[in-house]
């Protein structure tokens, strides 16, 4: 370690990995738990006592799809408590009459609300669920009626890509005080769908451009925040703000990890809140200091001036395209392996059958069992 | 709300800030400061900027705020009028503050 452990500023709290949608993209492990594998409420209310007590300030409450559980409520009133500001990400279908008011009474801060598609058809397809549309429309309603501030998720790739401007006068409409357009990252289930949801390049060029003139026309009115797609990049993203730097995440059964897809590296264990304290494993899991700081780095990264910049980049990028987690973050121009994730992209596109509906997804489920090989496309 | 009724909300002397009621100031006993918290993002404001964000509670106006600060930091008004201006429009485009 070159400098001294600080206390995490966010937490991802991945209540459960039930979900009525069935995205391709999940950014859920592959290996989805069981509602019998869940941590119950009191672990919950301890593990988010300690979070508090160790300095967390921000703790989004996400899945699968969070408003399953039952005791979601009791949840956000614990933090609200705390001052520990809360963050609910939903998919926003089939939540009960009055349940988000209860929210807002028990202090809940803000909500962030997943649409797949700016269109009906589109939503209904890429989730695989029908009538899902109209449902999240009137979640976002319910949600302002409320005096909650929104933000919408649109999570992208090539079925959608080409919505971002109905995506934008949707946000507008719902009256979302935030858009997030995110282009999907390949790891998880998207990993495994890569070929089906890579777009091309001159749709990720057109894309820019919208978001740009949107973003200055907008100053003030909406914020759009772009999450850039890793595979057209130059520069690496700074991963969860760098590896066990500020930010963490909780699986449904306790297991704490440095990010949502840590558990892709296999050579690391990881501890369950529970067996061990909150604090103990942000200070002292292998796991979590394997890619702390900047001693761990190999060449580029080793002498390269951005290394405090973007931290390395993502280290399950990392395994997933070089094979090692160590490596530079293949996503970065000076990765000997940078060339791969062209070479990828080309792949996905040359191998598209002709028409563009999404047959060729495997649909998100709990109990399915699938086999990766990242490294070919 | 529809799309085309949204305005962007530009900063006047005459404006009475207010702390958007997502966006929220507290002491972290943890760090030993305060912190601006809001959707997705944490701020740390500086000492200037704090004095100016405990103003913003809606009854004072942004002339009234600019002659408060101003002699609590025995400067010129029309000097950092600029400035405190320039604050509100920069949160009030981040949705932290309603003007």
């Amino acid at each position: 370690m070159n400098e001294p452990v600080l206390p995490p500023i966010g937490m991802l709290a991945e209540l459960t990995h039930r979900c009525p949608l069935q995205c391709a993209y999940c950014s859920n492990p592959v290996e989805l738990l069981k509602a019998n594998r869940e941590m119950d409420t009191a672990g919950w209310l301890s593990l988010f006592e300690q979070a508090a007590d160790l300095g967390v300030l921000q703790i989004h409450l996400s899945g699968g799809e969070p408003t399953l559980r039952a005791d979601l409520g009791e949840l956000i009133a614990c933090l609200a408590r705390r001052g520990v500001y809360t963050n609910l990400i939903t998919a926003g279908v089939g939540i009960a009459d009055g349940r988000i008011e209860a929210w807002a009474e028990a202090g809940l801060d803000h909500i962030q609300l997943s649409f797949q598609g700016a269109f009906a058809a589109t939503t209904e397809k890429i989730g695989n669920s029908r009538g899902a549309h109209e449902k999240k429309l009137e979640t976002a309603r319910r949600v302002r009626a409320a005096g909650l501030p929104l933000t919408i998720n649109a999570p992208i790739h090539r079925h959608n890509m080409e919505e971002v401007p109905d995506f934008i006068e949707l946000a507008l409409s719902l009256g979302a005080e935030r858009l997030e357009i995110a282009n999907v990252q390949y790891a998880g289930w998207a990993l495994l769908n890569r070929k089906a949801l890579m777009p091309e390049r001159e749709a990720v060029e057109r894309q820019v451009q919208i978001v740009e003139e949107a973003q200055e026309r907008l100053r003030g009115i909406m914020t759009i925040d772009f999450v850039t797609p890793d595979y057209f990049a130059i520069y690496p993203k700074p991963c969860m703000g760098g590896w066990a730097r500020d930010a963490f995440m909780v699986a449904p059964d306790g297991t704490v990890l440095p990010c949502h897809a840590a558990g892709t590296i296999k050579s690391l264990h990881f501890e369950r809140f529970g067996d061990w304290s909150l604090s103990r494993i942000w200070h002292e899991s292998s796991a979590f200091n394997a890619f702390r700081g900047t001693s761990w780095m190999q060449e580029p990264c080793r002498s390269c001036e951005r290394q405090e910049i973007d931290w390395g980049g993502c280290r399950c990028q990392a395994m997933a395209i070089a094979g090692d987690a160590s490596a530079t973050d293949p996503a970065c121009i000076k990765s000997p392996l940078h060339a791969r994730m062209g070479a990828l992209i080309n792949e996905a596109i040359s191998t598209k059958t002709a028409d563009t509906t999404p047959d060729a997804f495997t649909y998100r489920r709990i109990g399915r069992s699938v086999e990766l090989d990242p490294t070919s496309a | 709300m529809t799309g085309a009724s949204r305005v962007r909300a530009v900063v006047s002397m005459q404006s009475r800030p207010i702390l958007k009621s997502h966006a929220r100031l507290q002491y972290d006993t943890v760090r030993e400061a305060w912190a601006l918290l809001s959707p997705e993002r944490v701020f740390w404001p500086n000492e200037v900027s704090l004095d100016i964000l405990r103003l913003c509670d809606g009854r004072h106006t942004v002339a009234q705020m600019t002659a408060l600060l101003a002699d609590h930091y025995a400067a010129d008004e029309a000097e950092i009028a600029p400035d405190v201006t320039g604050f509100l429009q920069e949160w009030s485009d981040k949705f932290l503050v309603t003007l």
